[in-house]
């Protein structure tokens, strides 16, 4: 055994600070982001900013919600990401039972078709979907949203699915098929509530995808009726170009991201589960 | 047979991803493809024409191109390169066992949860010229004496956009490097112990080659992920050359200058220039990327 010496608790009083550095260095800007929201615009502009929100004030957030835009972009992201998110979990859980359980000759090809599409950025089929969305009537419509979506969050659910499906034993299978389960009832009534942990996870994932998504929504969509929440944040404005509502702009950020840090911290153990499933086994 | 009930039932299970994947990708694509030899407006104004490899030929000599290719290379290289190193950091020290693990590790998730959007609106605050608590940092600690302008200098806008790229983004290799470091058995490093080998030859002899090929994955998804970047340089600074991405630029010539022609050759271009990446991580990564079965 090494004696604890000086060098011993040195070293680990430089370990705690890297510790307290990689906390604040993670924490500060969102931390900054709330104090903001609570500040009074004096406050706000000060050229010697207090850390702690004083004087506090509700302000920004009554200013946030006043408006009837505000509301109804949390409205239209509900909505986009919600769907986007179910109809990726009903196809991703078909699919990735085939994937995962059964046997078909062109199984690779799926998945390598699969994986590619989570590899090719969004921006390179822009016109493309531009175009569709325009033939199909769903252009600033939330179906046209939500079908633009599966692009992204389809291969992935699918992906991550597939691995889960592959996890499961194969005597609770090949016990519901001596009992004369078919498969679709395997899969119904013995394979889905075991997936249920990997169920919650991918359609959380799938979902903050959905909500956080920027580009697609600022393409295809105008005026705040379909609008989703990340593109009204980025063109908050003042009442004139020169005054920008710093306020305002931070309580909807705090507003839009609160429920989604409690979310991932809730679901933490699960999510890098699912995130280094999803990637390292890609 | 149930062989031949199985192969028909997976494609009943697969076939409606399958439809979805070729209506929201393939044809997509196809529509890029078509376009990228087509004069075209977005809005369909002025008729489209055939106009073979001009689109492409004019991409070769379009400055604006090869400006955004630059910025993007310089971002990507830089912003993985830091995350890179920065997230082995952070992995390590999660990885050893001390008090408060658990908060530390809710700590590094939250920049992972908050939308890109809205963190580019955070650091756009943040580094505010006149009011920004960066800034204000700065100057009351002496280390800088007047006010820096990160995001009009042309010189600094753009390590600004690697600096809150690097934030948002650390989490997350940080996640996969510490997902690789629990894959590496204990009792390799009590062997190392008994034999005298110091912590900093236990990196460099064990840990690090035993880590590659989650550094490898981890290399990929990120450098895949930079070369695409858009929301943080387009809500912090918008179209700006000093900092206008591929992607920046594709939009511009898609939405901005109305070029579905154009705008869809530098989709192709993109496309190319990710999967010329993509080819050469499988080169120099070998198996790294794992086959099916």
């Amino acid at each position: 055994m090494r004696t604890k010496g000086l060098g011993y608790y040195a070293g680990r009083l430089l370990f705690y600070a890297l510790v307290v550095f990689i906390v604040i260095y993670s924490v500060f800007p969102f931390y900054w982001a709330v104090v903001s929201s609570f500040k009074t615009s004096d406050a706000l502009f000060s050229s010697n900013p207090s850390f702690l929100p004083t004087p506090f004030t509700l302000t920004h957030y009554q200013n946030v919600f006043s408006g009837a835009a505000f509301g109804r972009n949390l409205i239209n992201s509900l909505i986009v990401a919600g769907g986007a998110t179910l109809i990726c979990l009903v196809l991703g859980v078909m699919a990735a039972y085939a994937l995962g359980r059964l046997r078909f000759p062109p199984k690779n090809a799926v998945l390598y078709i699969v994986l590619a599409m989570t590899m090719f950025p969004q921006v390179s089929v822009l016109s493309g979907m531009f175009v569709l969305l325009r033939e199909t009537n769903l252009f600033n419509t939330h179906a046209g949203l939500i079908l633009s979506y599966l692009l992204f969050t389809l291969p992935f659910t699918v992906w991550v699915l597939t691995g889960y499906f592959r996890g499961l034993p194969r005597e609770l299978e090949e016990a519901a098929y001596v009992d004369g389960a078919t498969p679709i009832q395997t899969l119904i009534q013995v394979m889905l509530p075991l997936t249920g942990p990997g169920l919650v996870t991918t359609g959380l994932l799938a979902f903050i995808a959905a909500w956080n998504e920027y580009l697609f929504a600022l393409t295809f969509t105008i005026g705040n009726n379909v609008r989703t929440v990340p593109v009204a944040i980025a063109s908050f404005g003042g009442a004139t170009p020169f005054e920008i509502p710093w306020g305002s702009i931070m309580a909807a950020s705090v507003v839009v991201t609160v429920p989604l840090v409690i979310l991932v911290l809730v679901f933490q153990q699960r999510i890098v589960a699912g995130l280094t499933a999803g990637a390292v086994k890609g | 047979m149930l062989t031949v009930r199985q192969t028909r039932l997976a494609w009943l299970l697969v076939l409606p991803t399958l439809l979805v994947v070729a209506f929201v990708a393939g044809y997509p694509l196809a529509q890029v493809f078509y376009y990228s030899f087509h004069r075209a407006d977005i809005s369909f104004v002025e008729p489209t024409e055939f106009v073979g490899f001009k689109n492409y030929l004019f991409l070769l000599q379009d400055p604006d191109f090869r400006g955004a290719l630059w910025n993007t290379l310089r971002f990507t290289f830089v912003s993985v390169f830091l995350e890179t190193v920065l997230g082995l950091a952070i992995a390590l020290v999660i990885h050893s066992n001390f008090r408060g693990r658990g908060i530390v590790r809710a700590a590094i998730l939250i920049p992972w949860a908050i939308p890109t959007v809205v963190s580019a609106k955070m650091w756009q605050w943040m580094l505010n010229d006149i009011y920004g608590v960066i800034n204000v940092i700065l100057v009351n600690t002496g280390l800088v004496a007047n006010k820096i302008a990160f995001l009009a200098n042309p010189n600094t806008v753009l390590w600004a956009m690697v600096a809150v790229d690097v934030w948002k983004t650390t989490p997350f290799m940080a996640l996969l490097l510490l997902a690789g470091l629990q894959l590496i058995p204990a009792d390799i490093y009590e062997a190392a112990d008994i034999d005298g080998a110091s912590r900093w030859q236990q990196f460099w002899t064990l840990t690090l080659p035993l880590l590659t090929p989650a550094l490898v994955v981890a290399l990929i998804f990120r450098t895949l992920d930079a070369l695409r970047v858009f929301d943080v340089i387009f809500v912090m600074v918008g179209v700006n050359t000093a900092t206008r991405s591929l992607a920046i630029y594709n939009r511009q010539t898609l939405i901005d200058f109305q070029d579905l022609g154009y705008g869809s050759t530098v989709s192709v271009a993109i496309l190319v220039i990710i999967f010329i990446f993509v080819f050469l991580y499988m080169r120099v990564a070998g198996q790294g990327v794992r086959g099916e079965d």
